[in-house]
């Protein structure tokens, strides 16, 4: 009688993407965000090549997650408004499924801007970002933030100060997330001995794995009564 | 006793709390398929709290709730299977179109895009704006393309949490048209509502809460009037509707 795991995941990944290609208000946001801070990070940071080297990075997670803040408050609020997130609790779905396709649809906005980063980065920053191991990194670090932030903005959507609260709630669950991607960005784009970083992209690996598996088991308990 | 003989909701000293703030109280109901019900009570009866726990968006503090002979909420996704829910909140997307609506919920409830899609907008009238983005529906049109949705599936029971909250007198005259559709297609309805006039005229059993206890049950028919004061006499409340 359960609706399989992998339609119903599908089905609102499709239905996400849909709703946004038709407004195109989360992406837009999330993008014009991306690009004002880079762009005053760059101002306020006039720095000389090396200290830009060190900055960089810092400069790129934050903004991917500030950015990734303003797409899940959004993302969940459309679930909120009119009770959808109800009617899909009404349905007959494995509420892993409906976790894990909320989260494609949240990760997909979020490594849109992140590999939107990564050239305007490069060229305003003088800097090569658009390396294999950066995209990795970006790849990890964006899922991780994608999982924990999907958990969390679940949560604080149901509250009244949703906005200001998923950032407080969030920043310090995604600590481990941003250090390693940090330290691995770091590392990558400052061209040092491989064997001074690699540990960091193994850290994304299993923080995000950890973090799936509670968030998953987590979901039903915060969504549902 | 076959299924088809058996109640399709069977409700065993049911209590809900919040915070230890009873909204529910130790509550004994049996609905036979087919029924259409009207559930009245003053605001904090425990009206939508019961059909919450009808469908299982909350769990009981205690009691049972049987399904078409499925236990709430050990037996959750074979009950949801056989709900539909309309409510005041339109539970459909903005941004989508009145098709996309439905085809999405299709796919959730696991239905074969067999037509039936058209068939139910074409039922509630919404045919010739299947394609309309549902931000841009009248109030009315949203509660219309909610029924579609909630009956998309062909559940058993229908339930509906204050469906005409909002309405104008034509919107609601619609509803009213389509709520009695679904009571002969053979559809159990049970509906939430502070309008004693639609209650005494649609459902054919009045149930009024008060404090989270069943205080009238009744299928005799009943004037407006005389449901009105028989309501006031049992919650306490006045009334004019």
């Amino acid at each position: 009688m359960k609706t399989p795991f992998f339609k119903v995941m599908m089905a609102i990944i499709h239905k996400d993407l849909r709703a946004e290609l038709r407004s195109r208000e989360l992406v837009a946001t999330m993008m014009l965000f991306a690009l004002l801070s880079v762009l005053v990070f760059s101002f306020a940071l006039e720095l000389d090549k090396v200290a830009r080297e060190e900055a960089v990075s810092g400069v790129l997670w934050v903004t991917i997650v500030f950015a990734s803040i303003l797409g899940l408050n959004r993302s969940m609020a459309m679930e909120r408004e009119n009770g959808n997130m109800e009617a899909m609790l009404l349905a007959p779905v494995d509420r892993g499924a409906i976790f894990v396709g909320k989260l494609a649809g949240n990760f997909l906005f979020a490594i849109a801007v992140g590999l939107v980063l990564l050239p305007l980065m490069s060229v305003i920053y003088n800097i090569n970002m658009l390396t294999s191991w950066v995209l990795i990194v970006v790849f990890l670090g964006t899922l991780g933030v994608s999982i924990t932030g999907t958990l969390l903005a679940a949560m604080t959507v149901q509250t009244r100060a949703r906005e200001a609260l998923l950032p407080i709630v969030m920043l310090p669950v995604v600590l481990p997330l941003l250090l390693a991607a940090v330290k691995g960005t770091t590392g990558i784009i400052n061209e040092l001995p491989i064997t001074d970083w690699q540990t960091w992209p193994r850290v994304l690996m299993v923080v995000d794995v950890i973090y799936l598996v509670l968030c998953l088991l987590s979901f039903a308990y915060v969504v549902e009564e | 006793m076959t299924d088809q003989e058996r109640p399709i909701i069977e409700i065993e000293a049911l209590s809900k709390a919040f915070s230890y703030m009873p909204a529910v109280r130790k509550l004994d109901l049996t609905i036979q398929r087919g029924e259409f019900v009207a559930l009245l009570g003053p605001n904090g009866s425990g009206k939508s709290t019961l059909l919450k726990l009808i469908c299982g968006l909350n769990k009981p503090t205690t009691g049972q709730i049987r399904i078409g002979g499925w236990d709430m909420p050990a037996e959750a996704q074979a009950v949801r299977a056989q709900i539909g829910m309309v409510s005041h909140k339109a539970l459909l997307y903005d941004n989508l179109t009145a098709r996309e609506n439905l085809a999405f919920f299709g796919k959730l409830y696991n239905l074969a895009d067999d037509g039936r899609i058209e068939r139910i907008l074409e039922k509630v009238g919404l045919s010739k704006r299947a394609h309309s983005v549902v931000r841009t529906f009248s109030r009315g049109m949203l509660q219309r393309l909610s029924i579609a949705r909630a009956l998309l599936h062909e559940p058993h029971v229908l339930l509906m949490d204050e469906p005409y909250t909002g309405l104008d007198q034509d919107a609601a005259a619609v509803l009213d048209d389509l709520l009695s559709a679904a009571y002969s297609d053979g559809h159990t309805i049970l509906m939430a509502t502070h309008q004693l006039e639609r209650a005494a005229r649609l459902a054919k059993r009045i149930i009024i809460l008060s404090r989270g206890s069943i205080v009238h049950d009744s299928t005799s028919k009943m004037e407006t009037i005389e449901l009105a004061a028989r309501y006031a006499e049992v919650t306490g409340a006045a009334t004019a509707r």
